[in-house]
């Protein structure tokens, strides 16, 4: 029974270190996405505010893909493990 | 300008303490139910009582709590600014008061287009909720905005709009709308249906993250400090000397930098979603032959 709950405990943590692999893409697109904005605002200073808020809302729809893996990783830790032990025990008696 | 009466006066102090109020009182809601020697922990938002409902329990939680004391309190700092407003301001706070107005009349006009001016209320809400909600850690409260529940309810409600507008066509348009190339109809309906999901994800996940990221710095440090202060003699071993500054820095990106940013992309994407969905020449067409053929 222990080490069937320490199976599970392990599991869950690995799962969530797995998930946020994911944080990979995002960190790449918002890199690019700030660069082309900066490169930008070297060529025409004068649409600075145009082109940063512009950047700021891709930013924020790119970064979605990383925060699902980062929902994902949150049940994994916090909600996953109490539930699939009281669904363990509820089986084993 | 001998308007400033007593009872002028008196009506002011007594909106700046409705605006304290509220927060005061969620303050002291949590330090009477936090359970003593928690220590730090990652929990969620604690559960006052449960509510018996047929389906499921209601349960009303903290971030409920505070984020019903985060409205009454902007209620009453929104009558502050603009008590005894009348054309031609004559204080300093009216001012304030217009410019926030005119500043949000053109972000929405200049986002949304001249059809959606009347949006301007509500995007000023959304807003101004959301940033607040955020900005309440600041007070050591929990912040209604990392509760998906909270956010989830505001993303349903944009969801109703933007699904409003697109049917203002009628709702053979809305089908058709969906049928752009027929096959990719599925692909269609399940991107429209992730946008209060993501809406939703990307607010409550920013704001969630920030928080167990300082949780988890602030708890690696005083272990560090522990293990590198502890062996000096007396009350000196218990200081955390290494948990002052680096949380601080954090805390100024996390709660107050990310939390003022994601009020305004849940704005900004509000304001494009709805006007992007929908058919403004096609409804002035319809709207046309309508009016021709009553003149008939």
């Amino acid at each position: 029974m222990e080490i069937a709950i320490a199976i599970i405990l392990g599991c869950c943590a690995l799962g969530a270190g797995t998930a946020m692999i994911a944080g990979i893409g995002p960190g790449i697109g918002e890199g690019n996405a700030v660069a082309k904005a900066c490169e930008a605002i070297g060529r025409q200073p004068e649409c600075k505010g145009d082109v940063t808020s512009t950047m700021l809302m891709g930013c924020a729809i790119t970064e979605t893909t990383g925060l699902y893996a980062l929902v994902i990783a949150i049940l994994l830790l916090f909600v996953t493990p109490n539930m699939f032990v009281n669904i363990l025990t509820s089986i084993v008696g | 300008m001998n308007k400033l009466t007593r009872r002028f006066r008196a009506t002011d102090i007594l909106y700046i303490i409705m605006m304290i109020l509220p927060i005061s009182v969620s303050i002291v809601i949590k330090i009477l139910t936090t359970p003593a020697s928690e220590g730090i922990s990652i929990s969620g938002a604690r559960i006052f009582f449960r509510i018996p409902a047929p389906i499921q329990e209601l349960l009303i939680t903290e971030s409920q709590v505070n984020s019903a004391m985060v409205i009454l309190s902007l209620f009453f700092l929104c009558r502050y600014l603009t008590h005894g407003i009348e054309e031609g301001a004559w204080l300093k706070r009216h001012h304030l008061a217009e410019i926030l107005v005119e500043k949000c009349n053109a972000m929405t006009v200049g986002n949304m287009g001249d059809y959606f001016k009347n949006f301007s209320p509500f995007v000023a809400a959304i807003l101004a909720l959301s940033g607040f909600s955020s900005l309440i850690t600041l007070f050591g409260l929990y912040p209604p905005t990392s509760d998906v529940n909270i956010v989830a309810g505001w993303a349903v409600l944009v969801f109703i709009l933007i699904t409003y507008y697109k049917m203002k066509c009628g709702p053979i348009e809305y089908a058709k709308s969906f049928a752009n190339p027929p096959l990719m109809a599925p692909l269609n309906i399940i991107s429209e249906i992730a946008t209060p999901i993501s809406m939703a994800f990307r607010h409550y996940g920013n704001v969630l993250s920030g928080s167990v990221i300082s949780v988890l710095v602030a708890a690696g440090l005083s272990g560090l400090s522990n293990l590198i202060f502890g062996a000096l003699p007396g009350f000196l071993g218990e200081i955390p000397f290494l948990q002052v500054g680096l949380p601080a820095i954090l805390s100024i990106y996390f709660d107050i930098f990310s939390g003022c940013l994601q009020a305004y992309i849940f704005a900004m994407l509000t304001m494009l979603y709805i006007s992007g969905g929908f058919p403004l020449e096609l409804y002035k067409e319809r709207k046309a032959k309508k009016a021709q053929k009553c003149r008939k």
